[in-house]
């Protein structure tokens, strides 16, 4: 592991530490913020200031704080999500590639149908009907992205289901559950793996899509779709306040989709 | 006569894991107008990259390192890219192993034909177009007014193959590069491709280069052969001289595969242990793909089943394994009828039906060590675990000739072709089998590994009395190893029976056909072919 | 092997069957609402009666079926019945929105594809090179950027630094063409450089995918000049691929608009479903949804009606 990132190129790197830095500040948002999350301490748009590093926003709470904590609400918020949208999806995908028959073509046409909406609609159709709540922005986005990952993992898993040491676990008996989890999970692996970064940048934008329209994480969580949301007149003063969250958006995606291509390079590359 | 192609001190390399490796190494050879040089070896062997090299061309991530290509007084070493633009196609020609995937599917085979000597202002379409129907013509294609204005899919394997032949004649080069023209086709296709490529090198005097592993095929047209190995040229001679005479010992293996089998005998009064009846198959519901199958297999004993791609032997099997369901008839294995389906089927049918395939990079879990592969079947079948199961893989292990402390925790990404099939091997026989199915369980290999896995197969069935049905298209193999041979075309048996009365005239036709299709290591045996063909047609 | 004209016609008919399940899922959608409709659009503090008169007008009184056949007929006909907002008919709020819509998508459009499919070939035939990396970044980052992001800039450079375009695309039904175009230019732009990013990353992929195949490597050592092998021989073979990248993408732009119209407070049908998620707004919501579907199951109906026709195996078998 750590031979491979020595190796690894400047680009990966960059992205390894954006990605550090994100979670650090996730993981110990109360002892990094200088505030209380919803607070109003200041002034609105406020400029920068030893009392507020970046500022204050469009009711006076101290930007900082607000992009602390903002990062530990949308990056548990996707993590969740696209960790439970990979679970679901992997395991049809899987399950229609091995069952093959009516399983596959049962599962494939919902997934047909599902896939059919544009997601952003389909998501804004579900919010608009059951009102949006944490719980219903978690399993909408992940049974939406779900058939993403379903695709892929069916695609994947098909493709190491015809070689021949899987038919020759079949000849032997093994059942369902053996042949996925032995034969074609561990050579599934780094696929799946570069497509969890992309599933994870996709949902992380979708957020911040949904939460800037004022329909995801509600106020007042702090979260940087929102922020960008709230905050959006003031570009219209030449003040850069609403860039600061979107630009966190922005340089977490690419670190993401950063070490997602040396990933990618690593798979595919090698025989080039 | 003057040398047309003349290569001194040639050094390759190749870029991988991370740095230049040479893959050719200080290679010299010459070539006269009118003259073909065969280049033999086994996989890795560099013949391929020699042969590209011939034109100035490497494949990407390789590069000519040092060394000159020297033809007719033009160096191509270092030459530049429109130079060296100008000498392919129109000086040098290629022949690729695969003509489907090396014809445009975009554009009609003549067009194709056409496309170099117009493109090198040689000639005008109208000229390409004339010459290129003569050309099927003499290479023995059908309709040779009409084939050309077909789309590459709309053509046959060995079609395309005498098409591309044609294609690199099309701006009449001094230097033809045939790389294993025929190794992707059905025996008695390869005779109609040989045929052309003989056409071209005798009749119309072009010099060649002709790739192959197969010694057989390049002593047919070839007037010298080199032999190579790991890059390095190994010994070089007219090809009867070398037939007859090889100085090296590598050389006389290559000859040698394949010949030293001994026939065991086997009782013929000894036990039934698989009897198909009246078996038939489909994939679609309707149209069978097999049918009127009827097969005996004795304990002991190694039925060959031969046929050409698309014969159905390989259905068969996969009807026998129940991967494939059959419509009619039944199999009875040990005196006890088989079901239709593998779900159904006893744990302990499984365990005396092995399988081994052709492939044994893909028959094999590349994230799995041999500790693994070979210790399943022995957990599944007998729940054996820690120092049981230990012991019985290293036994397994010394019985497949493999060092088990060098090989028992390595993953099997980590080992050679030959080795890979050494593990399939015990891991079919972990499962303590009364028949394995071996799947053209050699045609992937290079012949002496090949060789040496057939060895061990007649050296296991001594020992342990297991049966084989061995499924292959290759009759060298069968000639070897077979007790009885079974003869498929188009999904039925059209002949079965002891070897030596199968082998033995009288033949089926279509037996006939098939064993004279087998390139024979003797120089003379295409053209006799050939002329007896041509007076039993006339 | 089924002929081009019956594989198009299965594909239609897989297309209108997918349009049908879309509808009775949009409608159903509405019934699955926990609890009462009309008890939850209106809230805790409404009378029985107006719950009663809301019902009646939303014709929850009938079985789904009847309710399900009356709403398709309906929308046959161009009747999504009446906003809950301002009772006014939902097709004369969606109509000149729709239009704006699609201008704007095809404005896009016709900045993205040429200027995406330039690129992406410019790219993969000059693989690895610093021109293909510098393009690999730059089109890595665009499509980690939030859509909002890149609009946000283009204002503050274009509307606020520089004042040369506006930052609100107030379009109205009197405008020419001319003016159009300049007030939706920076939404235009803000969605060029999305799309373009992600088309011309798998552009470039497609076209890779080609040149590494073997009757390129053929049509070199036959020394033909590298122009004519891209254009005669890598082309042809191309087309069907990145057609179906192009399409995929104009497909992606649906989602793409829905954001930038309210960046930039476009009066496009993005918003409106967007304002009437706010309100609750559901006739609005069902109708302006099961347009955005339809497009988008035309367009990709279209991408893989194109690639068919593009196939070269399919095409010949014409014949």
């Amino acid at each position: 592991m750590f031979k491979l990132i020595k190796q690894s190129p400047v680009s990966a790197r960059i992205g390894m530490l954006i990605v550090g830095l994100n979670l650090a500040v996730a993981l110990f948002a109360p002892l990094i913020a200088p505030y209380e999350e919803t607070g109003v301490v200041g002034d609105v748009w406020e400029t920068s200031s030893s009392a507020f590093l970046l500022g204050t926003d469009h009711i006076g709470r101290d930007l900082f704080t607000r992009m602390v904590y903002g990062a530990r609400n949308t990056i548990a918020l996707s993590f969740t999500i696209t960790g439970l949208s990979f679970f679901m999806g992997v395991f049809m995908g899987f399950v229609a590639a091995v069952k093959k028959g009516w399983v596959d073509q049962g599962i494939s046409r919902v997934v047909d149908i599902i896939m059919a909406f544009p997601t952003l609609i389909f998501a804004l159709m579900v919010l608009s009907i059951m009102g949006p709540s944490v719980p219903t922005l978690i399993f909408t986005i992940a049974i939406l992205d779900s058939t993403r990952v379903f695709r892929l993992s069916r695609a994947v898993a098909m493709d190491i289901e015809v070689l021949e040491f899987v038919e020759a676990a079949r000849l032997r008996g093994e059942g369902l559950w053996w042949i996925i989890r032995h034969e074609i999970l561990p050579n599934a692996m780094p696929p799946l793996m570069a497509e969890f970064g992309l599933r994870f940048c996709f949902v992380f934008l979708f957020i911040a899509a949904l939460s800037f329209l004022g329909l995801g994480l509600q106020p007042p969580l702090a979260d940087w779709g929102g922020m960008v949301r709230e905050n959006a007149g003031a570009i219209n003063f030449g003040i850069l306040i609403p860039l600061i969250p979107a630009a966190a958006i922005a340089v977490l995606t690419v670190g993401v989709n950063l070490i997602v291509d040396w990933f990618l390079h690593l798979s595919s590359g090698l025989h080039e | 006569m003057s040398n047309l192609l003349k290569i001194r001190n040639l050094h390759i390399e190749g870029f991988y894991e991370n740095q230049w490796q040479p893959i050719v190494k200080n290679v010299s050879l010459e070539l006269k107008r009118g003259e073909v040089l065969g280049l033999i070896g086994e996989s890795g062997a560099g013949k391929s990259t020699i042969g590209l090299a011939a034109m100035g061309y490497t494949r990407q991530g390789c590069r000519l390192a040092s060394g000159s290509i020297d033809l007719e007084g033009t160096e191509l070493f270092g030459a530049s890219d429109e130079d060296l633009r100008l000498i392919r196609g129109s000086k040098v020609a290629y022949v690729a192993q695969s003509a489907a995937a090396s014809f445009n599917p975009s554009h009609r085979v003549i067009r194709q034909y056409a496309e170099a000597p117009v493109h090198h202002g040689l000639k005008s379409y109208k000229e390409a177009e004339e010459e290129a129907v003569e050309l099927y013509r003499r290479l023995f294609l059908p309709t040779p007014e009409k084939i050309g204005y077909r789309f590459p899919h709309e053509l046959s394997g060995g079609q395309l193959q005498r098409a591309m032949v044609a294609m690199a004649m099309s701006c009449e080069p001094d230097i033809i590069v045939f790389d294993e023209p025929t190794t992707a086709l059905d025996v008695t296709t390869q005779i109609e491709v040989l045929a052309a490529v003989k056409e071209i090198t005798e009749k119309m005097n072009k010099a060649a280069l002709y790739i192959t592993h197969d010694l057989a095929v390049v002593a047919q047209v070839a007037h010298r052969i080199m032999v190579l190995r790991n890059g390095k040229m190994v010994e070089e001679g007219e090809t009867r001289r070398l037939i007859k005479n090889p100085k090296e010992k590598y050389t006389r293996d290559l000859l040698n595969v394949r010949k030293s089998m001994d026939n065991h005998e086997i009782d013929p009064s000894s036990d039934v242990i698989l009897n198909i009846n009246n078996v038939a198959a489909t994939y679609t519901g309707h149209d069978n793909v097999i049918e009127d199958i009827d097969l005996k297999v004795q304990r002991g004993q190694t039925v060959a089943l031969v046929g050409e791609s698309g014969s159905g032997k390989s259905t068969l099997a996969r009807v026998i394994t129940g991967l494939l369901p059959r419509t009619t008839g039944d199999i009875s294995f040990l005196g006890q009828s088989l079901s239709t389906t593998l779900k159904q089927r006893k744990k302990d049918d499984l365990r005396r039906l092995q399988m081994i395939y052709q492939m044994p990079d893909t028959a094999l879990n590349p994230r799995h060590t041999v500790r693994k592969v070979i210790g399943r079947p022995l957990k599944f079948y007998f729940g054996l675990k820690g120092k049981a199961a230990e012991l019985r893989i290293r036994e397994l292990l010394e019985k497949i000739e493999l060092n088990p402390d060098a090989y028992i925790d390595r993953l099997t990404t980590e080992l050679s072709g030959g080795e890979k099939q050494r593990i399939c091997i015990a891991r079919a026989l972990a499962a303590e089998p009364e028949l394995i199915i071996c799947d053209e369980v050699t045609s992937a290999l290079d012949q002496l590994v090949a060789e040496g896995i057939l060895n061990l197969l007649q050296d296991l069935q001594n020992k342990t009395d297991v049966s084989y049905l061995f499924i292959t298209h290759d009759l060298a193999t069968v000639k070897a190893i077979a007790d009885k041979i079974v003869i498929m075309l188009q999904g039925k048996i059209v002949e079965q029976g002891e070897k030596k009365k199968v082998l033995s005239p009288p033949h089926h036709t279509y037996t006939d056909k098939l064993l004279a299709s087998v390139p024979k290591m003797d120089p003379d045996w295409l053209d006799t072919l050939l002329e007896e063909r041509a007076s039993t047609y006339l | 092997m089924e002929n081009l004209t019956q594989l198009i016609f299965k594909r239609c008919l897989a297309s209108v069957a997918t349009l049908f399940v879309i509808s009775i899922i949009i409608f159903i959608g509405v019934e699955l609402l926990p609890g009462d409709v009309a008890q939850a659009v209106l809230g805790q503090q409404a009378t029985p009666e107006t719950v009663d008169a809301f019902r009646k007008e939303l014709k929850l009184d009938l079985p789904p079926m009847v309710r399900y056949g009356a709403w398709l007929k309906g929308v046959a006909h161009g009747d999504f019945g009446n906003s809950l907002a301002n009772g006014r008919p939902v097709a004369d709020q969606i109509g000149w929105r729709l239009g704006n819509t699609l201008f704007l998508a095809l404005l896009t459009s016709a900045i993205a594809v040429p200027l995406a499919i330039c690129l992406g070939m410019l790219a993969a035939f000059y693989r690895n090179t610093l021109f293909d990396r510098c393009i690999s970044i730059s089109t890595l980052s665009f499509i980690s950027f939030p859509e909002f992001f890149i609009a946000y800039i283009l204002i503050l450079v274009f509307s606020i630094q520089l004042n040369w375009l506006p930052s609100l695309a107030a379009v109205n039904e009197n405008m020419g063409l001319g003016t159009r175009i300049y007030t939706v230019l920076l939404p235009a732009m803000t969605l060029t450089c999305v799309v373009t990013a992600h088309m011309m990353r798998q552009t470039r992929a497609a076209i890779i995918n080609v040149l590494a195949s073997a009757y390129i490597e053929m049509a070199q050592i036959k020394g033909i000049k590298r122009l004519r092998i891209i254009v005669l021989h890598a082309f042809p073979n191309s087309l069907s691929p990145v057609i179906n990248v192009v399409a995929l993408n104009m497909a992606y732009l649906i989602v793409g608009v829905v954001i930038v119209e309210v960046v930039f407070v476009y009066p496009g049908l993005g918003q409106l479903l967007v304002d009437s998620v706010a309100k609750r707004d559901l006739p609005v919501v069902q109708a302006s949804g099961l347009i955005f579907s339809v497009v988008y199951i035309l367009l990709n109906l279209i991408a893989d009606i194109l690639s068919m026709l593009s196939n070269p195996k399919l095409r010949q078998s014409r014949i």
